[in-house]
């Protein structure tokens, strides 16, 4: 019961305090203006830069990020590391990729490619168009807990016999066949007939982190469709994102590409624990020093399985920019905080004749210190808002200037606006203890005398 | 109800030392009203801030109704001068921003009361200092008198032992400070004690008893 009491009591005051503190903002509307103001752009600065480095190093699969790993051999040639550092090339060769897939040591595998085929409507009148694809495995699906509306992915076997089968996306799958259940049509891609087999849910993972051959960074959406991996090869599909070779290609042709030591594929395994990836590791190293015994291999050996968020941190999704661009955007909150606290002291100390009334009639510091301290929050909660208004623009700014596809990436979400206004919040309060401290400490006597 | 033995208060600047009162000893019974005077930088208004828990003192013992302040925390003292204290300043202390309503719950609301009993005790207020039709209207658009009427409202809301009250009736014309004298008067005599700092004789004349102060030491020894 006295719990309670206290708790209703402590209720009342808050809300004449939060009343005070309305009132008290709109009686200086200009002083009020200014606070709001600067908390508002120093928020807006600040929480824009967090926004962008957020994003860019948040964890695109949280529920699975532990156990994906990402493989790389160190194939590169004798006389170089890969770009001048001890990081292994980001890919694998056809050679080594295929062992790989062969050899199925690891719980689950997708090796993949980009690719990009056209569309060939069934209508005459209709014009062919290109899309992006990605060729991989049928473990992709499952690796990354990909999401569907329609069907499924296909099977190992597809893999194995090089099955025209296809899997498209959302908005593929609305643009050719309406958004109708298509499982088990058939559509034409480049002069070859395929049959789909499944149709993606929405699925828009924060980065296209799968993709290491585009940096693993932020994309504008995932591909279009996707396609077995073996059809590389047994259809010649054109290959899409970066080729790296340390030394020329002997030959011409796809044949001359896949016994050649240049990297175009990338590899993703899943394994269920710590043992499972060690004893992968030792499979990869066994396997390179069987291939150092026939000439491949002339670097020191390096093989990696790395945990994904593992690599994202060391490929450095975080653009220099944005970080410099986060630490000035701190300094300029600071900057605008010092300012709130000047024009904070400024009104609670012009207010000292009222606090003196107030100790004087039972008000003691503690409870001047709240009234006070509620105030300041709610500019502070006002300045939030307005920060949160000046992120968004912001984002839409950066996104602007860079590429309109990090619109979406850059997107605020809740978590991000429920962070801005607390720490609106949390820095107006942090910034007002100085001025409330003081005006809580004026001399009640001194003031009503003086009256 | 209100003793003081031996209360000193020094002011210390850097080469300057005011004594404001020396050895100030008074004894004030309830229901009595005592007024407090003597010339300007007697010591009156440092009486009444001690008196009023609003500065501390050196050395000397204060008890308010059997409490001894000395030592108390801010909020031991904050609940004790809202509870038994009520002030009456010359100036009469309004909060510009709030109207008559809201002037007199300010007390009120640090004591904890709840909603129905402030509105309760605040009508009651208003009404016995004649104010009851004008709880919207805002201490600017009061007369002097009536904004001390307030500030007496204010401080009977909480049914304190004891009024403090600094010159009263400083800034009233003579016949806005007779109603409010009459007013103390009836308060007065209701069982409020009341303590009244005045430099005007007249005005002190109205109390039971008169307490001369000079140089910080009551000069006419009728501290008991």
């Amino acid at each position: 019961m006295k719990v309670f009491n206290w708790l209703a009591r402590s209720a009342d005051l808050f809300r004449y305090n939060l009343a005070l503190a309305i009132r008290n903002i709109r009686r200086n509307p200009v002083l009020s203006a200014l606070m709001v103001a600067a908390i508002g752009i120093g928020i807006g600065a600040c929480m824009s830069m967090v926004t962008v480095n957020y994003r860019f190093s948040a964890d695109p699969i949280p529920q699975k990020s532990d156990v994906l790993h990402y493989i790389r051999l160190d194939s590169w040639g004798a006389d170089q590391s890969w770009q001048g550092n001890d990081i292994p090339p980001p890919q694998l060769t056809y050679l080594d990729a295929t062992a790989l897939i062969s050899a199925d040591r690891a719980f689950r595998q997708a090796a993949m490619s980009g690719s990009s085929l056209a569309v060939e409507p069934e209508g005459q009148d209709e014009t062919p168009f290109f899309i992006d694809v990605r060729a991989t495995m049928a473990d992709f699906f499952t690796l990354f807990d990909v999401p569907f509306v329609y069907g499924s992915g296909w099977s190992a076997e597809a893999d194995d016999t090089s099955e025209q089968v296809v899997v498209l996306s959302a908005g593929t799958n609305d643009r050719i066949f309406g958004g109708q259940d298509s499982v088990g049509e058939t559509l034409t891609l480049s002069g070859r007939v395929y049959r789909v087999v499944g149709v993606l849910d929405e699925w828009q993972p924060s980065i296209r982190f799968y993709d290491m051959a585009s940096g693993g960074g932020p994309a504008s959406e995932v591909e279009d469709a996707f396609v077995p991996w073996s059809l590389i090869v047994a259809n010649d599909l054109p290959r899409r994102g970066n080729t790296n070779c340390w030394k020329p290609i002997e030959g011409d042709g796809l044949k001359a590409l896949l016994a050649s030591e240049c990297i175009w594929i990338q590899f993703w395994t899943e394994f269920r624990n710590e043992a499972e990836r060690e004893d992968y590791v030792s499979f990869l190293d066994a396997y390179v020093a069987d291939q150092k015994e026939l000439g491949r291999f002339p670097r020191p050996l390096d093989n990696r399985a790395t945990p994904l968020m593992e690599l994202q941190q060391e490929i450095g999704n975080v653009p220099t920019e944005a970080q410099v661009l986060l630490g000035l955007s701190v300094i300029f909150l600071a900057v605008c905080l010092l300012n709130t606290l000047g024009l904070l002291l400024a009104k609670f100390l012009g207010k000292a004749n009222e606090i003196g009334i107030r100790r004087a009639l039972g008000a003691s510091r503690r409870t001047l210190f709240q009234q006070y301290l509620v105030e300041a929050g709610v500019i502070g909660a006002i300045g939030g808002l307005l920060g949160l208004g000046l992120t968004w623009l912001g984002l839409k700014g950066i996104a602007a200037q860079f590429n309109d596809d990090l619109s979406a990436f850059l997107a605020m979400d809740w978590n991000m606006a429920i962070a801005a206004l607390v720490l609106a919040i949390a820095a107006t309060l942090i910034t007002s203890i100085y001025p409330t401290w003081r005006a809580c400490n004026v001399q009640p006597a001194a003031h009503l005398s003086a009256n | 109800m209100l003793r003081m033995d031996d209360v000193s208060k020094t002011y210390r600047a850097e080469l300057v030392q005011t004594h404001a009162l020396r050895n100030f000893s008074l004894d004030i019974e309830e229901g009595d009203f005592v007024a407090v005077t003597g010339p300007s930088g007697s010591g009156k208004t440092t009486f009444l801030n001690i008196a009023g828990l609003l500065e501390s003192f050196d050395t000397g013992l204060y008890q308010l109704d059997g409490v001894d302040v000395s030592g108390l925390k801010d909020q031991e003292l904050s609940k004790l001068r809202n509870e038994k204290i009520g002030f009456i300043f010359q100036s009469f202390n309004l909060i510009p921003d709030l109207n008559v309503f809201d002037n007199v719950d300010v007390p009120l609301r640090y004591r904890g009361f709840s909603g129905g009993e402030r509105r309760q005790r605040i009508e009651g207020a208003l009404e016995r200092v004649g104010l009851a039709g004008r709880p919207k209207h805002l201490p600017s658009q009061l007369s002097g008198g009536q904004q001390q009427r307030v500030g007496v409202a204010r401080a009977l809301a909480g049914e304190p032992r004891f009024l403090l009250a600094d010159e009263p009736t400083g800034n009233l014309d003579s016949q806005m400070a007779e109603g409010v004298l009459e007013l103390l008067e009836e308060i007065n005599g209701q069982g409020t004690t009341i303590i009244m700092v005045t430099h005007d004789p007249d005005l002190a004349a109205h109390a039971r008893r008169q307490v001369h102060l000079k140089d910080g030491a009551i000069l006419n020894g009728d501290g008991a």
